[in-house]
């Protein structure tokens, strides 16, 4: 029963499955390059992401310069992934071992659907109409916010930027902050708009915003009864989950209900308590730029008398069994969500997460989303890199995501005119004769695009083509080195 | 030294000159170039566009050209990026890995002209003259994929007469990345937008790079704006000397001639 | 089947073609207990780190506690201030009032003004401190509600690196790591201090 996810799929239960497509928010609604031509034509978007990124990019590399052995830092973090992936079913195992032993609960959840149904329900047992959560990315994954309304349950975001997204009516755009796209006057005009009795004196300081959110929320954080969480880290041998935070909202949640639900990706787990030396020195830096975030909060099980006596961990597949399948692309599982690599990426900075679809967006969201749903369902996003390799560079556990984007375009349903023209240029260039033909072609302005190197074959209005030559190279080295 | 010449599809079609520019230099310093006529293209564009089995034949063709050849160069950092890190797997990809392994020992031998320069022939001062005030953009697939480092600035620093000016935010991409910049054209403007200003930013007379790509994009553009500003390829820059009565990058090569090419890729 | 044997089996049949290769994990990250616990170097950076962050530090002699807290507080305007049940005595402020913990709701914990608890362990590289509610540090609602922290650490505790503060913890405990007072860079990317969490920290850092 437990194990069905979408209809109409043809997966056979047991065999690494995508995530069901109508639930949660992996696909977007248009082509990447749709999107980010709107977001193109917004330049209120694009000041604020330059900003933003700009000043997250000065302070991570600061912070990073003060870690002589940061190459080593991360190839570790990289083998530690890797050696979890290997033993995935395992360090699960002995992971819900861990957390049973130390009074707490797991669950499996298949897929978004399932995962919705058993968060819900464990709200429901609680008799609760409103949850606190955390910010979390798998719990954005699932669309269980969405579920929980259906279900007459209120879910309140604590995070200041998923506040900010919440009471905007808006969607996520960064996956560590998530209303980057907004600037702190359009935060103060949120405010002012959605906020039940907030200053109408507000100014646009952010200190005086966060005020603002401090005291909007600090009723909620003493009355809610049931939060909901994602999990950093989680660690197999001890069964310690981690959350990692800045404000305040975290250690709310996770220290004053009664009743404790975490939804965290199967790939968190990491096999040792040492592992965390090496990722809680990796993450804040590479995602912050701090050399610690303010908080760090480390819970294993129940403890009595301290904090939620009620401790639910349920474990998410929704794709990721697929994800590991593929050899080349399973490294995305890798990923710590530092968003270091949106933080670096040319493309992110000028189209924003919007334009992604998805709510992972950037370098990352290219490669993850895309196999959690398949490539056909999000076949526009691998290719929404110019392959320029900051993001391997940026990246604190080393994805090479660009060989991952080269390898899902392969994977990517393609357009047939293009398909052909592809498969006639590869036999034209491996027929010399045929190829000078061609060059020789193009010398002459009669260009046929098919068996033509990429310049030739596509062009847009912003750049003037270069002028043919008046002789190709071959043509120069036959009259001028050719039997000297 | 016997070096074979990979001239890439784009120079030998499009950007002779830098290609042309490749032998004079070597021939400068010394060496005898080969040009294996049966070399055509790398597949980088197969590859990057999503198209690796149709590439597994010119990867066949390229290792079987330059086989022979215990050193090759290319004017070009991301078709040596796609030699010595995209041909192993495409061969791996369609299993065959007696390819891959031969793949792999003919990426070892090639070189991108300034790694070529600096680590196996030894000079960064290569003889050359080139009174220009020049400003240089280190091409994302030398500076990631390949690790050039610092070596063409090395080899402009010694170029007599030349004035070098530093480039703002020189790491970021210009937005060409092959098919990126027909698949998602408007984003790649938007990166070239940032990339000109910068370049204009400098008051360089030339922007060169090791990439003719990266160039044709940056002078697309620039000559579009009509900024004044030339983009001429390294190679040209380093063969240029006293004895040239016309140095390289006194023709304008860009023009509108071609804007009505057929879009195919789309 | 279930969901558990589900995801399992899936797991096992993503892995059964060929399994990940492992990268040899390299050299260990660096030691960065080069310093021992407590080294006057070690002392300095945490206290500048710490300061770094926007927290307040009082480096006081060893009986030169209780002073420091009763200044903090008082500088600070704090009448009430409730303390774990196993904090030293004689660190206990004279001047104001002072609750004993014994499982005060949240809504009174967070009409108090201030809180004083032990630490662990403190980390000079991040300058982080860390409780992992003993005795002298109380539940973790204690430390976290109220809006004025005033933490005491000893020489002893404070290590080089995180590495070696995980090797000194259990994780039968709850643990709170703390890097300054409560703070967001949610707006424009900025750091403000000052959010959900106590917005004042004042860390008494003892020589001995």
């Amino acid at each position: 029963m437990s194990g069905r996810g979408g209809a109409g799929r043809t997966t056979f239960l047991g065999m690494p499955a995508t995530a069901p497509p109508g639930v949660g928010n992996l696909r977007g609604t248009e082509p990447f390059p749709a999107a980010a031509r709107r977001a193109l034509g917004d330049a209120q978007l694009r000041r604020n992401l330059r900003h933003a990124t700009g000043t997250i990019r000065a302070k991570s590399a600061a912070v990073i310069d003060e870690v002589p052995d940061w190459p080593q830092l991360r190839a570790a973090g990289r083998a530690i992934k890797a050696d979890t992936m290997a033993r995935l079913p395992e360090l699960l195992e002995q992971l819900e071992a861990a957390v049973t032993a130390a009074g707490g609960t797991v669950h499996w959840a298949t897929d978004a659907v399932e995962a919705n149904r058993i968060v819900t329900e464990l709200v429901q047992a609680t008799g609760a109409d409103r949850v606190m959560k955390v910010k979390s990315m798998a719990t954005q994954e699932i669309g269980l916010n969405e579920a929980l309304e259906a279900a007459g349950i209120e879910p309140v975001e604590t995070d200041l930027a998923e506040l900010i997204v919440q009471l905007g009516d808006d969607r996520p755009s960064h996956i560590l902050v998530p209303a980057i796209h907004r600037n702190r006057a359009e935060i103060r005009e949120i405010f002012l708009r959605a906020m039940p009795g907030v200053d109408p004196a507000l100014t646009d300081e952010p200190a005086v915003l966060a005020a603002a959110a401090r005291r909007h929320l600090r009723e909620t954080f003493l009355a809610t009864r049931v939060a909901v969480s994602g999990a950093n880290f989680a660690v197999a041998e001890t069964g310690t989950l981690a959350v990692v935070e800045s404000e305040g909202n975290g250690r709310m949640c996770l220290t004053l209900p009664e009743t404790l639900i975490t939804v965290m990706g199967i790939e968190k787990v990491i096999p040792r308590w040492a592992d965390l030396g090496v990722f809680l020195q990796l993450l804040p830096r590479a995602s912050t730029g701090e050399r610690m975030n303010p908080y760090t909060s480390l819970w294993t099980g129940v403890t009595p008398g301290d904090g939620p006596q009620q401790v639910h961990l349920v474990l998410l597949d929704n794709g990721r069994s697929a994800v590991l399948a593929d050899e080349v692309g399973r490294q995305a599982l890798h990923c710590i969500r530092c968003s270091a690599c949106l933080n670096v990426c040319p493309v992110y900075e000028r189209t924003g997460g919007h334009a992604y679809g998805s709510v992972y967006p950037g370098p990352i969201g290219a490669v993850l989303s895309p196999q959690l749903t398949g490539v056909a369902d999000n076949a526009s996003l691998p290719y929404a890199s110019s392959l320029c390799g900051a993001c391997y560079d940026a990246c604190p556990v080393m994805i090479d995501i660009p060989s991952i984007l080269v390898h899902l375009r392969a994977q990517a349903p393609h357009p047939r005119t293009e398909a052909a023209a592809m498969a006639a240029a590869a036999y034209t260039m491996d027929h010399p004769a045929l190829y000078a033909a061609a060059q020789r072609a193009a010398g002459l302005g009669r260009l046929a695009g098919r068996a033509l190197p990429p310049p030739l074959n596509g062009w847009t209005a912003s750049r003037d083509m270069p002028a043919a030559p008046p002789q190709t190279f071959r043509q120069w080295w036959a009259e001028h080195r050719s039997g000297s | 030294m016997r070096i074979a010449l990979f001239v890439t599809c784009l120079a030998d079609t499009l950007f002779p000159e830098a290609a042309t520019a490749t032998v004079r230099l070597l021939e400068r310093l010394g060496h005898q170039v080969d040009f294996p006529t049966d070399q055509t293209c790398c597949g980088q564009m197969h590859v990057n566009t999503g198209y690796p089995d149709e590439a597994v034949r010119l990867v066949r063709r390229h290792v079987r050209v330059f086989a022979p050849y215990d050193v090759v160069v290319a004017p070009s950092g991301s078709c040596v990026g796609s030699v010595r890190h995209q041909h192993p797997m495409v061969a791996r990809r369609a299993g065959d890995d007696a390819l891959a392994s031969r793949a792999a020992e003919v990426g070892r031998r090639t070189y991108e002209l300034s790694e070529l320069l600096v680590d196996v022939l030894g000079v960064t001062d290569v003889g050359a003259y080139y009174p220009h005030r020049v400003t240089y953009h280190p091409t994302c697939h030398s500076l990631r994929l390949l690790r050039v480092g610092d070596r063409p600035l090395r080899l402009l620093r010694a170029v007599r007469g030349l004035d070098l000016v530093e480039l703002p935010q020189a790491e970021q991409c210009c937005g060409f990345g092959g098919t990126f910049a027909v698949k998602n054209a408007d984003t790649s403007t938007a990166m070239l937008a940032d990339k000109m200003r910068h370049v204009l930013a400098t008051r360089a007379d030339v922007c060169t790079a090791g990439d003719a790509s990266c160039l044709m994009h940056i002078g697309g553009g620039l000559s579009r704006l009509r900024a004044g500003v030339r983009t001429v390829h390294l190679a040209e820059i380093l063969a240029a000397t006293e004895a040239d009565t016309d140095p390289p990058g006194g023709r304008d090569r860009t023009g509108p001639a071609s804007r009505d090419t057929a879009a195919v890729a789309r | 089947m279930t969901g558990r044997e589900v995801v399992l089996a899936r797991l096992r049949a993503a892995l059964a073609g060929a399994p990940p290769a492992v990268p040899e994990p390299g050299p260990a990250p660096r030691d960065r207990g080069d310093r021992p616990p407590g080294h006057p170097d070690l002392l300095d950076r945490l206290a500048g780190r710490l300061t770094d962050y926007r927290a307040e530090v009082h480096r006081v002699a060893g009986a030169g506690v209780a002073e420091a807290v009763a200044g903090i507080l008082a500088a600070a305007g704090a009448r009430t201030v409730v303390v774990p049940a196993g904090l030293p005595a004689q660190w206990r402020p004279g001047a104001v009032e002072v609750l004993v913990d014994d499982g005060l709701p949240a809504t009174r914990l967070a009409r108090l003004d201030a809180v004083v608890t032990a630490a662990a362990v403190a980390v000079a590289e991040t300058g982080t401190i860390i409780l992992d509610a003993g005795a002298d540090q109380g539940r973790r609602a204690i430390s976290l509600l109220p809006d004025l922290h005033v933490c005491v650490v000893h020489p002893e505790q404070v290590v080089a690196g995180v590495p070696e503060a995980l090797a000194r913890l259990t994780p039968d405990r709850p643990l709170t790591w703390i890097s300054g007072p409560s703070a967001t860079s949610d707006i424009e990317l900025n750091r403000v201090e000052g959010v959900h969490g106590p917005r004042r920290l004042h860390v008494v850092l003892t020589d001995g």
